[in-house]
């Protein structure tokens, strides 16, 4: 009996979870809203879609490569989720240079030059579609409506989405002329529900981003506290100043479905690295996030506010990590 | 609902391989080595010299101090010598190596099988027998239950707690003693109330023991003030301050003791113990060690003399396969890997479990990616991510802040960390810098 024995620290055991397999968990969730989004918007929607993920995974291997001159760990699957998410922001007639640029920032600026992944402090995603919205905004708000695979390239038609219309109008016309004025074709709950309607190409699908979450719930990829204290927020604020002058204000549901709320609250907000550890921060994180993304819809001058409401709570991300703590066990003693 | 305790904790593969296997008593080995410091606080003083002829029973190593334990001698046969012997630890401290000759026992030791239900002893004179006969926390801390059942002044038990929870992955050694000695462990339970002055013990039981749970319910009825309670399976169950929470739903504060919130903890296997010391007079010199691993072709539960080489069980049970890459001392999640295999079983050896080579490598690290699984499932409420990365660099008054020294090491979050980061091993780390840091501070 000389054989030479392993001696290391306990635990000798460890759960099968691993980075990778949360990251491919994150992609298979975020996979009916891609199949819902190439029904509806065809080839355009897959182009971009690849464009985006193919060099948001080629910028990480090359800059860890070449300039941070580390192992490159594009196996990881964090840059797919980055490509997808980015990607789901754009719209569908989005030049593939413009994608590629949008991929180079968020990949070379908004994670790398912070040290990769774990340390970034903004949504690598987000972080590529605000550069590409405040350098591009022309490109980036005119969204063409669903064709399918049929429609073409160039002549797509195209519209405003409906946030955008009830921004611009707001106090203009009552809410009833707007839903029912056939020129703004304004989507209906059917229409936001499944899909039919302009947009990003992530935002527009309800149901297929609700089953991306009931799956990461399930796979314990997330907890809740974040998609739904966000999402009761909005629904909570938006349903007061629904009350209160509903002639001119879109009801919480309207809120909920548009302008890719659900789409932040479910894959953007909850990214790991930049959301607070602890469930109180948790829940103090999405209630700001629901808070500033109404107050940017409805008061501010952008239409949608949610992706620049979780920027702004990023950088509160550190802050919330410092003051709210877990409850330590024993700390407040309460015994009966 | 099944109880348990409310904040964090994880479930690991249980493993329980040797559930089904009767306790076997070991034969005889033809040396033993002894440790005088088997137990918490200070080593025993030997008091056998080289050549002395010793039974099976009689003390060797006598206690120093209240917090301490007497020692006693597992064999009969003659004493080689009295010197430094590396133990489970790696490290070398006195023990008492002792050719076996015979099995002769100290006459005042009771052997007989009979059941022995009537306590005829008061309170005091419980809490001496089990002084005098060197008992022991078996569970792995062994901390010498004479100074548990001596309530401090100014404080109040009034609920005993036996932990038959067995939360480790494939240790069985509880289980079995529980299913094997039901009597005798309630009675050891009655000893326990009796000494502590109190009338009512929560037996706390994980339900994979459906068989041991139904005994001990069966059985517990005829016993005034114990019941049996079965807990949901989650690790570290089997933690004092998480079996107090589970059961009583007190929370000791941080820093506390059980005492401080009325209870007293004691492990099934030291119940047992107890009923030897006092009902048959017998010292604890041998103790129930599971054996077991995924490699070997019997996985047994042995009665083995403290004092046999792990090595000598490893044997018994069939030798070492050659797919064996690490051996470890107690459970999988908080036990100790064995450099050799010529170190002793101890009063507080509760399994040897050994792993095969593709079970037993650790993965590559990756960064962290700030999931917050390892504050979820601490059941401590830490935050294992940041307690590393404060003792990464050196700030360690942020570290004493964050309660690095709550951490009972018991290593829910490096099982958990999906980059899989070392977090246990920097806590560790930590844990001794704080310490020395406080100690500083007190002596000034
Ligand atoms: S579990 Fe690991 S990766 Fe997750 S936060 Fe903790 S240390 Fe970081
Ligand atoms: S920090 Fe300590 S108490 Fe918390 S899970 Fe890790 S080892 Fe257990």
């Amino acid at each position: 009996m000389n054989k030479l024995l392993t001696v290391s620290p306990s635990p000798h055991e460890y759960s099968r979870e691993s980075t990778r397999k949360l990251m491919y968990g994150v992609v298979i969730a975020l996979a009916p809203a891609l199949l819902a989004t190439i029904w509806f918007f065809g080839w355009a929607a897959l182009i971009v879609t690849s464009v985006s993920v193919v060099s948001c995974i080629i910028f990480e291997y090359l800059i860890q490569k070449f300039i941070l001159r580390i192992k490159p760990t594009i196996t990881d699957g964090s840059a797919i989720v980055t490509g997808l998410l980015l990607a789901f922001c754009l719209p569908s007639n989005l030049p593939p240079g413009l994608v590629i640029l949008g991929a180079l920032v968020a990949i070379g600026i908004g994670k790398m030059t912070f040290g990769g992944l774990g340390n970034n402090p903004f949504n690598p995603a987000l972080v590529g579609r605000v550069f590409l919205f405040l350098s591009f905004p022309a490109q980036m708000t005119t969204w063409p409506l669903p064709g399918g695979f049929n429609a073409s390239f160039t002549d797509a038609l195209t519209g405003a989405t409906p946030l955008s219309i009830l921004n611009e109008n707001y106090d203009k016309a009552g809410i009833d002329v707007l839903m029912s004025d056939p020129e703004l074709s304004m989507p209906g709950y059917q229409e936001l529900f499944w899909g039919n309607m302009g947009g990003s190409l992530g935002e527009i699908a309800a149901f297929a981003l609700i089953i991306g979450l009931g799956y990461m719930l399930i796979r314990k990829i997330i907890t809740w506290h974040i998609p739904v204290s966000i999402l009761l927020t909005v629904t909570v604020f938006t349903g007061i100043l629904w009350l209160a002058r509903p002639e001119a204000n879109a009801d919480p549901l309207y809120h909920l479905m548009t302008g890719g709320l659900l789409l932040g609250a479910i894959f953007m907000a909850t990214d790991y690295v930049t959301s607070p550890m602890s469930k109180k921060g948790m829940i103090i994180y999405g209630t700001g996030i629901g808070v500033i993304t109404v107050l940017i819809r409805r008061f501010g001058a952008y239409p949608e506010g949610v992706q620049f409401a979780i920027l702004i709570m990023n950088a509160f991300t550190p802050l919330i990590n410092i003051y709210m703590k877990p409850k330590r066990f024993g700390e407040e003693v309460k015994n009966g | 609902m099944l109880k348990t305790f409310p904040k964090g904790g994880v479930h690991p593969p249980e493993n329980k391989i040797s559930s089904g296997v009767p306790i076997e008593a070991m034969p005889l080995p033809e040396q033993v080595i002894i440790p005088v410091n088997q137990h918490l606080g200070a080593p025993a003083e030997a008091v056998v010299e080289k050549g002395e002829t010793v039974k099976a029973g009689q003390i060797i190593a006598r206690s120093k101090g209240f917090v301490s334990a007497n020692i006693h001698s597992s064999v009969s046969g003659k004493v080689l010598k009295v010197d430094k012997m590396p133990d489970a630890s790696g490290y070398k401290q006195t023990s008492v190596v002792i050719n076996v000759e015979g099995d002769e026992w100290l006459e005042t030791v009771d052997r007989s099988k009979e059941l022995k239900k009537n306590i005829s002893l008061s309170g005091e004179e419980i809490i001496k027998k089990c002084a005098e006969n060197g008992i022991v926390g078996m569970g792995g801390a062994t901390f010498p239950s004479h100074v548990k059942l001596s309530i401090p002044q100014g404080k109040k038990c009034d609920v005993l707690i036996i932990n038959g929870v067995e939360c480790e992955p494939y240790l069985t050694s509880d289980h079995r003693l529980m299913i094997e000695k039901p009597e005798e462990l309630l009675t050891g339970t009655s000893l326990l109330m009796k000494a502590l002055g109190v009338n009512r013990a929560f037996i706390g039981i994980e339900n994979n023991k459906k068989d041991a749970i139904d005994k001990l319910k069966g059985l517990a009825s005829s016993y005034d003030g114990i019941s049996i309670h079965a807990l949901k399976v989650k690790y570290p169950q089997g933690a004092e301050k998480q079996l107090i929470k589970a059961l009583i739903n007190r929370e000791v504060p941080s820093g506390g003791l059980p005492v401080d919130v009325g209870t007293v903890v004691h492990n099934a296997g030291t119940a047992f113990a107890v009923y030897e010391a006092v009902q048959k007079n017998k010292p604890l010199v041998e103790r129930v060690v599971t054996v077991s691993g995924k490699g070997l072709d019997k996985t047994l539960n042995l009665l083995a003399r403290i004092g046999t080489p792990v090595s000598k069980l490893i044997e018994y049970a069939g030798g070492l396969p050659e797919s064996t890459a690490k051996v470890v001392n107690g459970g999988p999640m908080m036990g100790k890997a064995l450099g050799s295999l010529e170190v002793p079983v101890t009063k507080g050896t509760s399994g040897i479990i050994i792993f095969r080579d593709e079970e037993s490598r650790r993965k590559e690290k990756g960064p962290c990616i700030r999931c917050a699984r390892c504050i979820s499932v601490c059941p401590m409420g830490l935050e294992p991510y940041l307690l590393m990365t404060l003792t990464e660099k050196e700030l360690y008054e942020r570290a004493e802040k964050d309660r690095i020294m709550d951490c009972m090491e018991c290593g829910s979050c490096s099982f958990t960390c999906p980059a899989n980061r070392p977090l246990l091993d920097y806590i560790r780390l930590g844990k001794a810098y704080v310490g020395k840091i406080i100690r500083e501070r007190k002596q000034k």
